[in-house]
């Protein structure tokens, strides 16, 4: 188990690359905590991936530095890193027992037969295997497989971290639910480093302590789930986090209050006048229909997810996505929306603004 | 259950039927008509029932003939098959000379095989061959129509030099299909080179091996051109292998009977053993799973 | 226009794949197959589409019978998991293929091409090739390919499953609005039971090869026929309690109790409840509290699941908000009994929820 320090890390896949622009990964400091687990969230493309070759070595950072423990390790091969990975698929050794798939890393390692057999049989215990450990592995199902691919990754004490590349890609939704836990509950229990890669905010949100928000090869947010809900750092995590996502309006802010239209919307707090590209957003599950008071809008769609409603509705022109609760009738087309006015973030170029923070240039 | 089944496709393989019983049942049952008959000649036919069947079975000449056959082929994959996997395993994986290296490895499959004996009886020649010439310039006495062992060394090594390539381009095609992740878990593991070549590349080459194996046995087996240019099945009779021998019945001596039961028994020698062959593996296959 | 399988089964070398079913699916419906993997979604897509034959029963296509006919004589489009798409033409090409092989003149061509991708905002990129294009774009195109062949019938085969959380969320709430304007009938398979319920329209549940239910998609999650429909139709999964009617009683563990529903027989059943209908703060009198230990938590922001231990049974408790509980604390559980289903002995539904009672 180790720190994972990036130092002024970033990656172009070009061999000169000339700006910005050209660079998969901007570039970024961070460090990853001793025994933390992380998820890398993001859409394809945003450099998740970039960043996890880069940490387990099968790639190397065209600048900055990666440390374990504050030793350089930029330049060494995955094999000299001791990190565990779980692979999007699942990817076992077909013609061993899962007994000797679970012991593999060690064996090669050299660690004697008795030390691996109490090894081997505490993490079958963990992932609940311990029934099938004579089997072949081939004729295990997908998230059988999967399971001895955590198991392999989980065997060695030692190891510095673990990467978890979309791990459960391949898996039911209702089994998804079963392998989280389990994760989890190891992660508690052995408490490893742990990286997670995954577009799935469902998965990430569950899984991490921390999560890294990634956006066109930048980090655009670091924080607990919480954080990310409730006071999102820029418009994309705004949107990526949530489903339905964080609706960001264009408006006019000027003091405590913001303008849409016709609308005045209280702020609960004074922002000052901000100018260039000024938005507010507003989660739906803070947007609500009221009977008599609020802003006027039009509803297009309501659709019925079981737990909740969505509602699709309109706001002088701008779309607003809200939450009702299971079982609310909505039948009218017009309808009165009111915003709950401490969760409005206020966004000036994307970027969140705080109150009282004063907009540079 | 009931079922409204309609009949009417059966026409349209009916083309398909007339050929193959005009190229191979027709022809088949002459040759099972001829095996069953004898003659002296002027189309006159006697019935002799099983006695070509029985006379062959107890023919010296044939069992050492099915003797060489056997060794020849077993010699040929024990070489072609870790040869070719070795090859696969060395060939570069992407790039130009991923492909150089592929187009290369598909040469010797493209040449005829006369012209592979031709190439290979001109080569080995002590007064002409750059091969036997070279040979016999540093004092190995080699020479493929004398020595028994230098004809055996010969047609083994041109089959190799012919017949690799497929080997390695079905393994090549097997290893091309490992996803990366495989490799990176290994190394992740700290699998050594040759963990990675017994647990991952040869479990999934496994299929394509099998094919490999399957092809070279059947066409080792039944090897005709080639060692007819080279040494006519010389020395003596060191290189007369059971499809020569048929030849040189059927032709040579005109034995019509005796050529038709040998022909019958070799297809179905090549059958059987293939078909041991095919269910060995797939039962393997099987038993892996549980 | 109406699909009819009629007694439809499917075996192959000796292993069903679909249990005999009948099933008809009316003009103008979207229809979603909902299921876990090799439940048999795709087996009967293929049946529907004419790529297998089935081994008993029959196909109508407007009354007419088209049993043994080739797919491609009938109106189908089917659209994949994966992208397919002609790599080596445009994607103005792609989407005009279907209409070239139905010899449709220049301009119909070019009016029809043009309109779809305006729907599915493909303009901008009309002459690039597909592979030039994002994930969601390669499949828009393709999704573009089966609209404009104007099909009586369109296969969706978990066409979302390879994109991004994000851009499924944002093709899922499109795709009912390109059902509506094309009128045909809409197959679409998926494992989520949350994009069934987004998709709306019908649902058709299936489990290991055999058809549970079949109705309007927020009846067949309200109303589910049985226990094995439950179970496919939650997610998070549902969690299950033994209980007892005595009476006029319906006697859950921890001493808990409600007035059981009019017409039940005395005896044992199975409840069963939706994670989103466990609470942690007791709301109203007449819940019920089940004291639990906490296994597992875990935080989404907007939403904290904790799944839960109760005697043996392990639950999950899907909570609005952010509730910081740590594993191994004893929680107590609220749950309203009109939330509860109640299952027989055979699996089958025994009671609905009285919540959706009126759905």
């Amino acid at each position: 188990m180790a720190k994972i320090t990036l130092s002024k890390l970033a990656h172009s896949y070009l061999p000169d690359p000339q700006g910005e622009a050209d660079y998969a990964l901007k570039e970024m400091d961070h460090i990853w905590e001793d025994g933390q687990a992380y998820a890398l969230l993001g859409p394809s493309g945003c450099g998740k991936t970039t960043l996890l070759n880069i940490i387990s070595g099968l790639l190397t950072p065209s600048n900055g530095r990666v440390l374990f423990d504050d030793i350089d390790v930029t330049q060494a091969p995955t094999a000299a890193r001791n990190i565990a990975q779980v692979f999007q698929f699942p990817v076992v050794y077909d013609i061993m027992s899962v007994r000797k798939n679970l012991a593999f890393p060690l064996r090669n390692r050299g660690m004697d037969r008795a030390s691996i057999n109490t090894r081997v049989e505490a993490i079958a215990a963990m992932i609940e295997m311990t029934d099938v450990l004579e089997r072949k592995a081939q004729a295990l199902s997908a998230d059988a497989k999967q399971k001895i691919s955590l198991g392999r990754a989980l065997v060695r004490e030692d190891v510095n971290a673990i990467l978890f590349d979309e791990p459960l890609t391949v898996i039911d939704p209702a089994m998804k639910w079963a392998l989280r836990t389990q994760l989890k509950s190891i992660h508690a229990a052995l408490g490893h480093t742990m990286i997670y890669v995954t577009h799935d905010q469902t998965e990430a949100l569950t899984f991490a302590d921390q999560v890294v928000v990634m956006f066109e090869g930048r980090v655009v947010q670091i924080g607990t789930p919480q954080e990310l809900f409730e006071t999102p750092a820029h418009t994309f995590v705004g949107y990526f986090i949530g489903s339905p996502g964080m609706n960001v309006l264009d408006a006019r802010v000027e003091g405590a209050f913001a303008y849409i239209g016709d609308e005045k919307i209280a702020l609960g707090a004074d922002y000052g006048r901000p100018g260039g590209k000024v938005q507010i957003g507003i989660r739906p599950e803070f947007v609500s229909l009221q009977s008599q008071t609020g802003m006027a809008a039009k509803i297009h769609r309501v659709e019925d997810v079981g737990r909740h409603k969505i509602v699709r509705a309109e706001l002088c022109g701008q779309a607003v996505n809200m939450i009702a609760p299971e079982g609310t009738e909505i039948t009218a087309e017009a309808a009165r929306i009111q915003f709950k006015p401490d969760a409005i973030s206020v966004f000036v170029e994307d970027w969140r603004l705080e109150p009282g923070e004063r907009v540079q240039g | 259950m009931e079922k409204t089944l309609n009949q009417k496709a059966w026409f349209l393989v009916l083309p398909v039927f007339l050929l193959v019983a005009f190229s191979a049942v027709i022809p088949l049952m002459t040759v099972v008509n001829y095996s069953l008959q004898d003659t002296f000649g002027n189309n006159k036919f006697f019935w002799a029932g099983l006695e070509w069947y029985t006379e062959l079975l107890h023919s010296e000449r044939l069992w050492s003939a099915f003797g060489r056959q056997i060794i020849f082929s077993a010699i040929i994959l024990a070489i072609e098959v870790p040869l070719g996997v070795f090859v696969a395993l060395n060939m570069p994986k992407k790039g130009v000379w991923a492909s150089l290296s592929l187009v290369l490895m598909a040469l010797p499959l493209l040449i005829p095989w006369n012209v592979v004996g031709t190439i290979w009886q001109i080569f080995g020649r002590v007064d002409i061959g750059l091969l036997g010439h070279t040979l016999a310039a540093l004092g190995i006495d080699y020479n493929y129509t004398r020595d028994p062992l230098a004809a055996w060394v010969t047609i083994i090594t041109m089959d190799v030099w012919h017949w690799t390539s497929l080997v390695a381009l079905l393994s090549y095609a097997g290893l091309q299909s490992i996803p990366e992740a495989y490799y990176q878990a290994a190394k992740i593991d700290q699998a050594s080179r040759w963990s990675v070549f017994w647990f991952i590349e040869l479990p999934k080459m496994q299929g394509v091996l099998m094919i490999a194996i399957l092809i070279r046995f059947m066409d080792s087996f039944m090897i005709y051109t080639e060692p007819f240019v080279v040494t006519g099945g010389g020395p003596g009779n060191a290189t007369t292998f059971l499809s020569i021998d048929l030849v040189k019945m059927a032709l040579g001596q005109f034995d019509l009977g005796p050529a038709a039961a040998f022909s019958l028994m070799y297809f179905l020698v090549v059958m059987l053993v293939s078909w041991v062959f095919y269910t060995v593996m797939t039962n393997l296959d099987k038993k892996a799973g549980y | 226009m109406t699909l009819v399988l009629q007694d439809i089964s499917k075996t192959v070398a000796g292993q069903t794949h679909i249990h005999n079913t009948d099933l008809t699916l009316q003009k103008g419906t979207m229809n979603v197959l909902l299921g876990a993997t090799l439940s048999g979604k795709t087996s009967l897509m293929r049946l529907m589409a004419g790529l297998d034959k089935p081994t008993t029963g029959k196909i109508f296509w407007n009354d007419a019978d088209v049993t043994g006919m080739r797919v491609q004589d009938r109106h189908v489009a089917m659209v994949y998991q994966q992208f397919i798409n002609y790599p080596a033409m445009s994607v103005y090409d792609n989407i005009a293929s279907p209409l070239r092989l139905q010899g449709k003149s220049k301009d119909e061509i070019d009016m029809a091409v043009r309109k779809t991708a305006v729907l599915m905002k493909l303009t901008p990129h009309l002459d690039a090739k597909p592979l030039a294009l994002s994930g969601g774009q390669q499949q828009r195109c393709a999704l573009a390919r089966a609209l404009v062949k104007d099909a009586g019938l369109v296969l969706l085969d978990e066409p979302l499953a390879n994109l991004d959380y994000k851009l499924r969320e944002e093709l899922r709430e499109e795709i009912p609005r390109y059902f509506e304007a094309s009128g045909a009938i809409f197959v679409y398979a998926t494992t989520e039971p949350e994009e069934a319920l987004l998709l709306g329209g019908n649902t058709v549940t299936l489990y290991e090869g055999r058809i549970t239910q079949f109705g309007k998609t927020p009846e067949v999650y309200r109303r589910p026929c049985d226990r094995i429909t439950a179970q496919v139709f939650s997610d998070p999964p549902m969690n299950f309690m033994a209980v007892q009617k005595a009476g006029s009683r319906l006697n859950f563990e921890d001493g808990q109790s409600a007035p059981a529903p009019d017409g039940l027989a005395d005896g044992h059943y199975t409840a069963g409840f939706r994670p989103h209908h466990l609470e942690i703060h007791r709301r109203h009198k007449t819940e019920m509290e089940f004291k639990c230990r906490l296994m597992v938590s875990e935080i989404t922001g907007s939403e904290t699941y904790l799944h839960v231990e109760h005697k043996d049974e392990r639950w999950i408790v899907q909570a609005g908000g952010v509730h910081d509980v740590r594993s191994g604390d004893a929680l107590s559980v609220f749950l309203d009994p009109a939330h509860v289903y109640l299952f027989d002995g055979d699996g089958a539904l025994a009671a609905p929820a009285g919540f959706g009672r009126g759905a």
